[in-house]
């Protein structure tokens, strides 16, 4: 068995299992923040063996979930340029704008779309098409602006001037505050993002513990860190001694990783940004910062976020801020299917209401 | 042959025989196809299986395979899936203007190989040179004709409760190395297509065991697709164990790193066999005599609940669907 297996483990998952239904006697409502540990539950089993007094949320931490409607609709117009080839990682291809309209519908009609593995093959390919202007589509949390970070400021040291950024990138921790400050969201716990507490560390969640009360353990991917997060949760609400406790400490630091928050911190500035579901929250977005503003797209191409109401019967912000399991959306399933998706959480990878469509075994 | 592929090789005139001379008849060779008819004349009588596919494959040479061998397997393996033995195969090709013609003449070669070694003979065949850019490099059809070995032959639809889901080996590995390969991606132990052709295998299975249900490669889509459709046409539930499901540790590393379900990857020499239970011994020790099915496994069980599913068992004991891919896998951001 490799240590990755080790985490896997059936028989030590089982007797984690058995613990967790022993302790967990008073009803908990727990939310995973992190679109991997979404995808991670359903598709270990857990989801089906966690025991009845435990319900499961899913919560606002897909990047692609989050993307708003009027983002998307200035992505898709970006594509749309004769001079631009638009780069981006492949969970956005398929993400619908208002109309309906995607990356793939409109690499069909024309536009040049590539998909890249990482922000540096963008950079690659601008440099392979001097002639087009390469726009790197940044989503992301924490967790991927650094590395996008990081090839910004060495297009600048290459003084490459065909390659831009168009950065949604947005912050988690703000996320958690709009839940937990919305008197309707019944959050009783956190389990919090491994790769975002990779690069952001302990600290910056203090606030939900103190501030909110709320039990959180920041916790890795594999069934055997979820059962043990629970665990933990359990025991801090049974003891009322809410804190942030990292699980994760094989990955995550407890402050963080120092260098990805330098090249994040000197390339972009916090702003205020729109979230799918969620509206405005304050300081929540990273905006390129005006020392790097040559490689800003919205700056450069002169694009501006349009407004774009959320599609009528969408319920969306329900589902992300945990109000509402997926299968309640009115749309779920009729309207709204991986074929025929609505909105991104239906058809990323790590989206809540994709989750609930490909693995649940009752609709 | 060396230099690169004119226009004029697709023109009908000289040239256009001058490759067919020296490329094609050359290492396809075989009475049937000499005899230079508009059609090939073959003499077979009984239950037929047809089967065509177009290969499209990029990169078109790939750890473990080409386009050339790919479109034999593939149509071989397809014929093969119906209890049947492949005989002939015809071949299309669509070649892109400027394509080296060292690279057609390995695929050619490769393409000739593995036919050979499959026992069936290219028979007819058709050559067209597209502009540059109006086709990537090479495409390939091929037609398979092959006789039904048993009756009722294995189908899709005959998968009953109560019967074993059998697979020869571990899946992803034609997937994982065409997509790392494209990408320009390595991985610690290298990821090898498992590309080959499965007829001999598949006689072998049906000798021990004639009443075989259903025979499928899980190509395109994966194990999980391939499932799904037979549920959908026999209209029962196929519940797997995922800790049955082999998966070669360098397809299931890559795998993780890129986002992508190795059980949604496409295999090019593995099939799904299901049998009646009482039958399932015997065709694994089958299989597993054979290099091709060493790996063979018992993944799961076919049942009446849950038609039209595939329902899946996690090392947890947890259950879960595995459901169809909707469009391609792609990676995703974190």
């Amino acid at each position: 068995m490799n240590s990755f297996d080790a985490f896997k483990d059936p028989a030590l998952c089982r007797s984690l299992l058995g613990r967790l239904t022993e302790e967990a006697t008073t009803p908990m409502r727990f939310m995973e923040v992190c679109g991997t540990h979404t995808v991670a539950i359903f598709q270990s089993g857990l989801r089906s063996l966690l025991p009845g007094t435990i319900t499961h949320l899913t919560g606002p931490g897909c990047p692609v979930c989050v993307t708003h409607e009027s983002e998307v609709a200035a992505f898709l117009e970006l594509a749309a340029r004769d001079d631009v080839i638009v780069a981006t990682f492949g969970d956005l291809m398929r993400v619908p704008g208002p109309k309906g309209a995607n990356l793939k519908t409109a690499s069909a009609e024309g536009a040049r779309v590539e998909v890249v593995y990482s922000p540096f093959d963008a950079l690659a390919l601008a440099k392979a098409n001097p002639d087009r202007t390469v726009v790197f589509l940044g989503i992301g949390f924490e967790t991927t602006a650094p590395t996008v970070a990081a090839t910004i400021r060495l297009a600048r040291e290459q003084s490459l001037d065909n390659f831009l950024v168009m950065s949604f990138h947005k912050l988690v921790p703000p996320a958690l505050r709009a839940l937990l400050a919305d008197p309707e969201a019944r959050v009783d716990a956190f389990i919090l993002p491994g790769h975002v507490s990779a690069i952001i560390g302990v600290d910056p969640y203090a606030f939900l513990a103190t501030e909110y009360g709320v039990p959180s353990v920041i916790t890795g991917f594999e069934p055997l860190d979820i059962l043990q997060a629970l665990i933990h949760i359990v025991r801090m609400r049974r003891d009322n001694a809410p804190a942030v406790i990292n699980q994760y400490s094989r990955v995550v630091p407890e402050h963080g990783n120092q260098k990805a928050l330098a090249v994040m911190a000197e390339v972009f500035t916090p702003v205020d940004a729109l979230w799918r579901g969620l509206g405005v929250l304050p300081q929540s977005g990273l905006a390129i910062a005006e020392p790097y503003a040559a490689f800003d797209a919205f700056k450069v191409l002169g694009i501006t976020l349009k407004d774009h109401p959320p599609l009528p019967g969408c319920r969306c912000g329900e589902v992300l801020k945990g109000k509402m399991p997926p299968n309640e959306c009115p749309l779920f399933a009729k309207a709204c299917t991986p074929a025929t998706p609505v909105g991104p959480c239906m058809v990323s990878t790590e989206g809540g209401c994709a989750a609930y469509f490909k693995y649940r075994l009752e609709a | 042959m060396s230099g690169r592929l004119l226009l004029d090789h697709g023109s009908g005139g000289k040239a256009s025989q001058r490759l067919v001379a020296e490329m094609f008849m050359r290492h396809f060779d075989n009475e049937i196809l000499r005899v230079m008819d508009d059609a090939a004349y073959l003499d077979i009588s009984g239950p037929l299986a047809v089967s065509t596919d177009t290969f499209t494959v990029d990169p078109i040479f790939f750890p473990g395979g080409d386009i050339g061998a790919l479109s034999v397997h593939g149509t071989v393996n397809d014929v093969s899936m119906l209890g049947a033995t492949p005989l002939f195969l015809t071949c299309g090709f669509v070649l892109e203007e400027g394509l080296d013609l060292g690279d057609l003449e390995r695929v050619v070669v490769s393409m000739g190989r593995a036919a050979r070694e499959a026992g069936v003979r290219i028979v007819a065949g058709d050559t067209k040179v597209v502009p540059r850019g109006a086709a990537d490099k090479i495409f390939i059809n091929t037609t398979g004709i092959g006789t039904v070995r048993v009756s009722p032959a294995p189908s899709g639809r005959r998968a009953a409760p109560g019967d074993a889901i059998l697979l020869t080996g571990s899946m992803g590995d034609h997937g994982l190395a065409i997509l790392s390969t494209r990408q320009g991606l390595s991985f610690e132990s290298p990821v090898v297509s498992d590309c080959a052709s499965l007829n001999f295998l598949v006689g072998k299975v049906l000798d021990a065991v004639p009443d075989v249900h259903v025979l499928r490669d899980p190509t395109r889509g994966g194990l999980a697709t391939t499932l799904n459709e037979i549920a959908g046409q026999s209209g029962v539930g196929c519940f797997i164990e995922e800790s049955r499901i082999p998966v070669d540790p360098a397809v299931a590393g890559g795998c993780a790193v890129l986002g992508l379900d190795p059980l949604y990857l496409a295999n090019e020499g593995k099939f799904i066999c299901i049998v009646p239970e009482a039958d399932a011994e015997a065709a694994l020790a089958v299989m597993r005599a054979d290099a091709l099915g060493r790996g063979a496994c018992r993944i799961g069980e076919v049942r009446a609940d849950y038609p039209g599913k595939v329902v899946m068992t996690t090392p947890l004991g947890g259950q879960r669907l595995l459901g169809m891919l909707e469009g391609e896998q792609l990676p995703r951001i974190c």
